[in-house]
């Protein structure tokens, strides 16, 4: 399979490089990487997706929401071999498949557009219903959101509904770099688990610890915070 | 008599038991009516309550995972609460859902401009790759909500209470021509024709019926054109479609009368639809003097 000679190929060590691609910087500031190693995580230890499986029904799904600052996400998509590690270099030229926000339409294992934020919850709260609907119990969908874009209400009713709905192929993943405006007081997790989900808050750069915060209870939709250093500038 | 809501209930209930594929997001409104559907049916008629940003990203991802979704609730709600959802997680994902609003311009008067959707189509105007559908009469609303949802682009359904005394046949998309004339040409979209039948009577003019207006039917309107003097009588605000007019006659000096809801003013007043009609010109009176000054001027 290609996509396992791929794998053992590319690591999690060689991402700097592949972001350097994407960036033409080689040292770049790590916190615009806050998405780095939940990333990683996710693709090399948890999603079962592979290029091979991109588009079978059975796939997980994973939606980046924040779309913002994509770098770490195509770089691992490069390093796991949906996209061509040459293809890294166009970021955000003209005919580049590659966008300063991904484009599902354009781009090999990208589940959902995104860019603007507070659209990626209420979708993977779609797309986890409609796995559903129709028997397969086998798929869990992933939707990775930042704490500043927690703020969007659109989040808020999607976190509502999926705890009523007890939806439970649903996982959603905060990145938490203290970036949102106003704070979350009471803590980002607290939000989740009064509607009724189920939570986890970790060290996000901690594979180990995320690997098991992943890990989802049975019968509710699953929340893992994923806190790393503040972003600065 | 059923209304177009009632016809929409009963088609769309058909379809869920018909078509795998199709699914039914709610945001609380007309959820009394499908309760049946949502027992026969508890994983695809999804009720998500007052959240109507969620009710668009749902049919989104409803539709990433193979469904045709069909999202319902009050225009004001579905087309403009949530239009930034309604830009972003259809056409630009590459999927699409039949949205079915009810409301339309001012069906409910008395409710007053939080519950008037004038500006729905010229919202839905400004996204690529959507068909608009506005029946004008109950029995018209079977057949188009069918060819929608049959249909892989997203289309827009804009139910009203107002109504045409008779159904045509909109089995086709192209305009309807209702009738020949030589003095100019009118375009009644949906629940208008009546109004405008009895506005250009012995006014010696053709009457095209539009009940699917977008894609809009150029080929028909040029095609049957014989002096080029157009007028657009909208349910909606006016000259929603004057653009695809001017598009369709680039090319032949012409004069157009967009009539519809005004955009320049908020009427801020109650009362009932006709009273509305009324105040802007809509009614069969209001027509006919606009248009006879327009075809006389």
């Amino acid at each position: 399979m290609t996509a396992t000679t791929v794998t053992q190929r590319t690591g999690y060590a060689e991402l700097p490089g592949l972001v350097a691609l994407l960036t033409g910087d080689e040292k770049h500031d790590r916190s615009a990487m806050s998405t780095l190693d939940v990333l990683w995580v996710l693709y090399d230890r948890v999603l079962r997706v592979s290029p091979a499986t991109a588009n079978e029904p059975d796939r997980d799904r994973f939606l980046l929401s924040k779309g913002h600052g994509p770098m770490a996400y195509y770089a691992i998509l490069a390093a796991k071999g949906f996209i061509p590690i040459d293809v890294l270099s166009s970021f955000g030229e003209f005919d580049s498949p590659l966008g300063l926000h991904p484009d599902r339409t354009s781009i090999p294992g990208v589940e959902v557009g995104s860019g603007s934020l507070g659209h990626g919850l209420p979708i993977a709260v779609g797309a986890a219903l409609g796995l559903r609907a129709q028997g397969r119990w086998r798929p869990q969908v992933f939707c990775l959101i930042g704490d500043a874009e927690l703020d969007e209400g659109s989040n808020h009713e999607a976190i509502a509904f999926a705890g009523a709905a007890a939806l439970d192929n649903l996982t959603v993943v905060v990145i938490d770099n203290s970036s949102a405006t106003h704070g979350w007081p009471g803590g980002i997790a607290t939000r989740f688990s009064v509607a009724g989900w189920s939570t986890a808050t970790v060290d996000g750069r901690d594979h180990d610890a995320l690997e098991f915060a992943f890990a989802p209870g049975p019968g509710r939709p699953h929340a893992v915070v994923a806190q790393v250093e503040r972003k600065s500038g | 008599m059923p209304t177009m809501r009632d016809s929409f209930v009963r088609v769309t209930s058909d379809l869920l038991t018909e078509d795998p594929r199709s699914a039914l997001v709610l945001a609380d409104i007309s959820a009394d009516q499908f309760v049946a559907a949502a027992q026969a049916h508890p994983h695809r008629v999804i009720n998500v309550g007052i959240r109507e940003q969620l009710a668009i990203g749902t049919a989104a991802g409803l539709a990433l995972t193979g469904f045709r979704p069909i999202v319902h609730t009050y225009a004001s709600f579905l087309v403009e609460r949530p239009f930034e959802q309604v830009k972003l997680d259809f056409g630009h994902q590459g999927v699409g859902a039949v949205l079915v609003s009810v409301g339309a311009s001012y069906d409910w008067a008395a409710g007053g401009r939080t519950h008037h959707a004038p500006g729905d189509v010229a919202l839905m105007d400004t996204l690529p790759g959507w068909t608009v559908h506005v029946p004008g009469h109950a029995a018209e609303v079977e057949p188009l909500l069918r060819r929608a949802t049959a249909a892989t682009e997203p289309a827009y359904i804009r139910l009203s209470e107002r109504t045409n005394a008779i159904p045509r046949d909109v089995a086709s998309p192209r305009f309807d021509v209702v009738g020949v004339g030589s003095r100019g040409t009118v375009v009644a979209v949906g629940p208008m024709l009546d109004a405008v039948l009895a506005a250009v009577e012995g006014l010696d003019m053709t009457v095209l019926y539009a009940a699917t207006v977008r894609p809009f039917d150029a080929g028909t309107l040029v095609k049957t054109l014989r002096t080029p003097a157009v007028v657009l009588v909208e349910p909606y605000l006016a000259g929603t479609s004057a653009s695809h007019v001017s598009t369709a006659l680039t090319h032949i000096p012409h004069r157009l009368l967009a009539l519809g809801v005004p955009r320049d003013v908020e009427l801020r007043r109650y009362g009932v639809p006709e009273q509305h009609d009324r105040a802007y010109g809509l009614d069969a009176r209001g027509l006919r003097q606009a248009i006879s000054a327009f075809i006389d001027g």
